[in-house]
């Protein structure tokens, strides 16, 4: 429950899919002049990233990653086909954004028209790409955890779209300089917001840190080796946490 | 520019300032900022995707006749996907510290707006020769504004560049360290790539008031 809660608030103040990690920024700029279009796509975002990070989780677990075809019989289990992730990640969003257009098209025919010119945009949108990739990076444990960590990383790409906009429908009465107007202003306002979203950064802090190795080594190839473990558990914090990579 | 007809050359040399793809057309932000934080980053990030632009043109300015424009976009992100994974594979065989500072990023040259961007606008109804120069044109010009916000990023916020010092050491207080000045560690921080592009968006139209929108 706790690690469900963490992820939860971690996924949408500190690892802000917009103010920390430049995802869907294109959208994010070009769909955020209006609260009312915002609110659609935002709403949009946070439905296929709930329904396809799950979905890329099943993938991953079950066919791409080291080891995982080992259900097929003790002789895949060293077949590892994560290069072949991009793709198939990339072909579920396509598939589903299609699927869940005619799907909504049939049944609701009024969200479709709140909705409905938003869908094809996202499957090229690199929040849902990213929300899976990530997800395959930082090695979600669980399908809970990984439908958990869709909703939350939309909702707060949600909250992010919707401040935008609703700064830039007032901004519009404000004297800005003209060469900054439209777009120079709305980089630097998000600039400033995601400064503000930096200080979320220190409510998880402290139990980051990998637990230690209560054995000691006894001969030297030993040490060497678990001095190789610890670099790769480095190395890999490192490409988890972009914030950790650029703070040191 | 022999080679190349005046209406050809303008295809390169277009993106470069009027219709630049991040400052003008607004694509391919969502990958541009993230990596910036050091120049060396920056370049690869650039090389990625002119390599995948210009392949990518080439194969779908090839395929333009055959694709149905119904699954068009799905056939465009599987030809992207696939170059990109060629560039995934080839750096993390031959520089895999630099790989793993990418580390997704990489993945999302796929769904960087620029290159779907130019399949949609410029591919799909142009010859492959014309497709090569705008894929190399676009990319090479979105390239050089990575490397610009690398520049300042890494120049005030760790006194270096490509890694290499170029301040003096800031411990041992030499070179320009010297006389009291220290690193910006705001420039590290992510959204401080956010506010160096609004300032070169500012100085672009500042420089050309045509650009200037209509708020």
């Amino acid at each position: 429950m706790l690690e469900h809660l963490e992820l939860f608030f971690k996924s949408i103040f500190i690892d802000n899919m917009v103010f920390a990690v430049f995802l869907g920024m294109c959208s994010y700029l070009a769909v955020s002049k209006k609260v009312s279009t915002a609110v659609g796509l935002g709403a949009a975002v946070i439905f296929v990233l709930a329904v396809t990070v799950p979905l890329n989780w099943l993938l991953d677990q079950y066919l791409l990653r080291e080891g995982a075809l080992v259900w097929l019989g003790p002789e895949y289990a060293d077949y590892n086909l994560s290069f072949l992730s991009f793709i198939l990640f990339i072909a579920t969003i396509a598939t589903m954004v299609q699927l869940v257009e005619i799907v909504v098209e049939k049944f609701s025919p009024s969200l479709y028209n709140s909705l409905g010119i938003f869908l094809p945009l996202i499957a090229v949108n690199c929040a849902i790409l990213g929300g899976s990739l990530f997800m395959q990076a930082r090695e979600i444990p669980s399908l809970g955890l990984a439908l958990n960590y869709g909703v939350s990383s939309g909702i707060g790409w949600f909250l992010a779209i919707l401040a935008i906009a609703a700064i830039r429908e007032k901004i519009r009465y404000s004297n800005v300089p003209p060469p900054l107007r439209g777009l120079g202003i709305t980089f630097i306002i998000t600039g400033l917001m995601g400064i503000g979203f930096q200080s979320f950064g220190g409510m998880l802090t402290g139990d980051n840190e990998p637990p230690e190795d209560e054995q000691t080594p006894t001969t030297v190839k030993q040490v060497e080796e678990k001095e190789l473990i610890n670099k790769e558990i480095e190395d890999e914090e490192k490409a988890v946490s972009y914030n950790e990579v650029i703070k040191e | 520019m022999a080679l190349l007809s005046k209406k050809d050359a303008n295809l390169i040399l277009d993106p470069l300032a009027d219709n630049n793809p991040i400052t003008i057309q607004v694509l391919g932000i969502c990958s541009a900022l993230a990596i910036t934080a050091e120049l060396k980053a920056s370049l690869v990030m650039s090389i990625s995707v002119i390599f995948v632009m210009g392949v990518g043109n080439v194969v779908i300015s090839l395929l333009r006749n055959v694709i149905p424009s119904k699954i068009r976009i799905i056939a465009q992100l599987i030809v992207v996907a696939t170059l990109v994974i060629v560039v995934d594979q080839v750096l993390k065989a031959f520089a895999y510290e630099l790989s793993k500072t990418l580390s997704v990023f990489v993945g999302l040259i796929i769904t960087n707006c620029i290159i779907m961007g130019r399949f949609e606008a410029f591919a799909l109804g142009n010859g492959v020769w014309r497709s090569i120069l705008d894929g190399i044109g676009n990319a090479l010009w979105y390239g050089v504004i990575l490397e610009k916000i690398g520049l300042f990023r890494e120049l005030f916020g760790s006194g270096t560049l490509f890694g290499i010092p170029v301040l003096g050491d800031p411990i041992a207080k030499t070179g320009l360290y010297a006389t009291g000045y220290e690193n910006n560690g705001f420039m590290i921080i992510p959204p401080a790539a956010l506010i160096v592009v609004g300032i070169i968006i500012w100085v672009q139209r500042s420089r050309n008031r045509a650009l200037i929108e209509e708020a």
